[in-house]
């Protein structure tokens, strides 16, 4: 099997010259060596490494969620290229283009399917990822500006579902983006601005099926591609993912390193494959939702934001507009883009929630969290009314700057009593809060979503 | 380093030259970006809508005073607005859009309110808020009677937080 690596072009046939000025390696490369050079000389590949830390291969490190990110956003923008070559932005068209595209086109329902689940699951697994790089501290130096890069992902990701969310122009479209985008004028002094221009009108029209789909089908996969570019480098900058280790080990330096050609492509390969199966199984058997045309005279009753917004929408159901859609979401924005630049006790780096004390610590929180937001949301809705003891208040007051003062002093109280009754360090603190924060707003999520029924009223969800 | 002693007076001026230029390179790159950003941000406002004669934006022509009722509420959906009768014979014409988060608010004759069927905001007849999450009452057109017609200007929203007589439009007695 000794072919030549660079043949003189005089001795072989044209077909083989052809082939070799293509391809001038073997396609297949049988060993170690070749291997290595074959990564190293691929287009597509030479921007991996040549070899990475063995531990990091574990599955239990990254439960593979950061590639099965990046394989859906390329589905998004297969399937996304093909819907726009049928998909007709304007509100007369698109409502029906959409039609002719699951009734005429050829497998046009399919890929509608796809676009609509792995947009759908997108969301969910950039949210878990954000998750487990959280848990495996994988935020320490050098990876904090990583961290910060991922939220700026994350919000691509949440925008691009949201502008699509707006194109199919029916009633759920409609209704779901005038609310979602009314929230945008309880923002202190540009609200007004910033409403009209993202709509480009008072209301939603054609204006803002224009701007929607500019933005869907041409600003965010931009941004998106270059931003996952500046991701990746910076993962292949700090030397690959975090080294898994359990509490108390050291990190050991360095680190026995392997062939990335064929330890983490094959795996990569893996976890593409069953993902890609499982979308396309599920667009197989369930159609993405089409309601009536859109109707800007009548309003369905409920009227919900699509579901990754529901639990700001429930926070609006109790508090003032300027507190659920300014205060809290500024506040939570700035706490996340500074967590990981907080000066911690310990480099938890790889180990998964951090501590032993940290994982008790989380279970806690996330206990409390499940007590406290069903129960607040109740009490809320069917108790207090704080319009008639606090009656001499402006609604801003009472229903926006006490109830935020108060949940602020509480979680802050919580973890000051949290660090004393365990004595633990500030990352097992910072670690149970940041829990905390994550299962209220997953609770109020789910409330949102299922518990809200006709008039936004509590109901129960299976009867 | 600025302080050292062994820098001749002519290698200080150059450098300081330097670093003047590349302040105003700086600025002037600066300068540039909030032009651009000006340019892109003036590019994506929204443009004056053009209003077609007798539709949303234009000045519209509901009917004669005495085809209305007291008491009444009429929807006029291509002018997206309410024409409400009060009971002492004045007039009011109210947007349809929830001030809430937008929803349109549809009559009920029954129980004589607007009931918003997003999150369950009322108004009165008046468009006066009833019932919250709604922050202000239903926003109003300007209203005039010219030869005992009643017209509405919707080419402007008014915004306001209550209802006042001030905004009721009165035909005069003939
Ligand atoms: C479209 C969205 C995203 C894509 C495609 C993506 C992709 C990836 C991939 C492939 C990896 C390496 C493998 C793995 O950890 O699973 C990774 C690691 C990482 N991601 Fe993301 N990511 C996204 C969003 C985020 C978000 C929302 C965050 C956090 C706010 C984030 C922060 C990080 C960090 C800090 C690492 C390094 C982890 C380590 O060193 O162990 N990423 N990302
Ligand atoms: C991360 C990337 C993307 C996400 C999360 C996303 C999400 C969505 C969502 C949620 C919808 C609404 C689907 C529905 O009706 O349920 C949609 C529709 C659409 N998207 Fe995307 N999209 C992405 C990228 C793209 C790209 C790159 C293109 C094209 C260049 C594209 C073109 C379209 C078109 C034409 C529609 C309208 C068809 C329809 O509603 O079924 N998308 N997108
Ligand atoms: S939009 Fe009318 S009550 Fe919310």
């Amino acid at each position: 099997m000794a072919i030549p690596n660079n043949p003189s072009p005089e001795k072989s046939g044209l077909f083989l010259q052809i082939w070799r000025s293509i391809f001038p390696d073997p396609l297949i490369p049988r060993s170690d060596q070749a291997r290595k050079r074959y990564l190293f000389k691929n287009l597509i590949l030479h921007f991996r490494p040549l070899t990475v830390p063995e531990k990091t291969l574990k599955f239990s490190l990254t439960w593979g969620l950061g590639g099965m990110a990046a394989v859906l956003v390329l589905l998004q923008f297969g399937t996304g290229v093909l819907l726009k070559f049928v998909y007709v932005p304007t509100p007369v068209a698109a409502y029906s283009s959409i039609e002719i595209l699951q009734n005429e086109v050829a497998f046009g329902q399919l890929i509608r399917n796809l676009h609509h689940w792995s947009a759908n699951l997108l969301v969910l697994i950039v949210f878990l990822h954000l998750l487990r790089v959280f848990f495996t501290g994988s935020f320490h130096p050098p990876r904090q500006f990583s961290w910060v890069i991922g939220l700026g992902l994350f919000s691509l990701v949440l925008i691009a579902n949201f502008t699509g969310y707006l194109l199919p122009y029916d009633q759920l479209a409609y209704w779901a983006v005038t609310v979602s985008t009314g929230m945008l004028e309880y923002i202190p002094g540009i609200g007004a601005w910033l409403q009209e221009t993202v709509r480009g009108g008072t209301v939603i029209g054609s204006a803002s099926l224009r701007i929607f789909f500019a933005l869907h089908t041409a600003v965010i996969p931009v941004a998106l591609v270059i931003l996952m570019g500046f991701h990746f480098w910076r993962i292949r900058r700090a030397g690959g993912l975090v080294i898994p280790r359990t509490p108390g080990e050291e990190i050991d330096e360095p680190p026995v390193r392997v062939a990335t050609l064929p330890n983490l492509l094959l795996r990569e390969v893996v976890v593409a494959s069953v993902l890609i199966a499982v979308v396309i199984l599920v667009s197989v058997f369930f159609n993405a939702p089409l309601g009536k045309p859109a109707n800007p005279g009548l309003s369905p009753n409920p009227t919900k934001a699509p579901w990754y917004f529901a639990g700001l929408q429930e926070m609006l159901l109790h508090l003032h507009p300027i507190a659920a859609v300014f205060t809290v979401p500024l506040i939570l924005a700035t706490v996340l883009l500074l967590l990981p630049y907080v000066s911690y006790d310990s480099d938890s780096r790889g180990i998964w929630f951090a501590s032993h004390k940290g994982r008790r610590m989380a279970v806690i929180a996330a206990i409390a969290a499940l007590i406290v937001t069903p129960f607040l949301i109740i009490i809320d809705d069917f108790v207090i009314e704080p319009g008639k003891w606090l009656s001499g208040l402006t609604p801003e007051i009472r229903n926006g700057l006490i109830p935020i003062v108060i949940l602020v002093a509480a979680i802050m109280g919580f973890y000051l009593m949290m660090k004393w009754r365990f004595s633990a360090s500030n990352n097992d603190g910072v670690q149970a809060v940041f829990v905390f924060i994550v299962v209220s707003l997953v609770v109020l999520t789910i409330v949102g979503v299922w518990f809200r029924g006709p008039g936004m009223k509590l109901v129960w969800p299976l009867r | 380093m600025p302080n050292n002693t062994e820098e001749t007076g002519m290698e200080r001026r150059t450098s300081r030259r330097r670093s003047f230029l590349n302040w105003l390179w700086l600025g002037l790159g600066l300068v540039a970006l909030a032009e651009i950003v000006w340019l892109v941000v003036s590019f994506l406002r929204p443009r004056k809508p053009r209003a077609k004669a007798g539709g949303f934006g234009s000045v519209i022509e509901t009917g004669t005073v005495d085809s209305f009722a007291t008491g009444t509420v009429t929807a006029f959906p291509r002018g997206k607005f309410y024409l409400s009768r009060l009971e002492n014979g004045g007039f009011l014409a109210l947007s349809r859009t929830c001030t809430h988060l937008g929803c349109t608010v549809p009559w009920f004759e029954k129980e004589k309110k607007f009931t918003c069927p997003c999150h369950a905001s009322a108004f009165d007849i008046t468009g006066d808020v009833i019932n919250a999450p709604a922050p202000r009452a239903l926003d109003v057109y300007r209203v005039f009677v010219e030869n005992n017609v009643v017209k509405v200007d919707t080419s402007i929203r008014i915004r306001r937080t209550e209802f006042r007589k001030a905004q009721v439009t009165f035909p005069r007695k003939p």
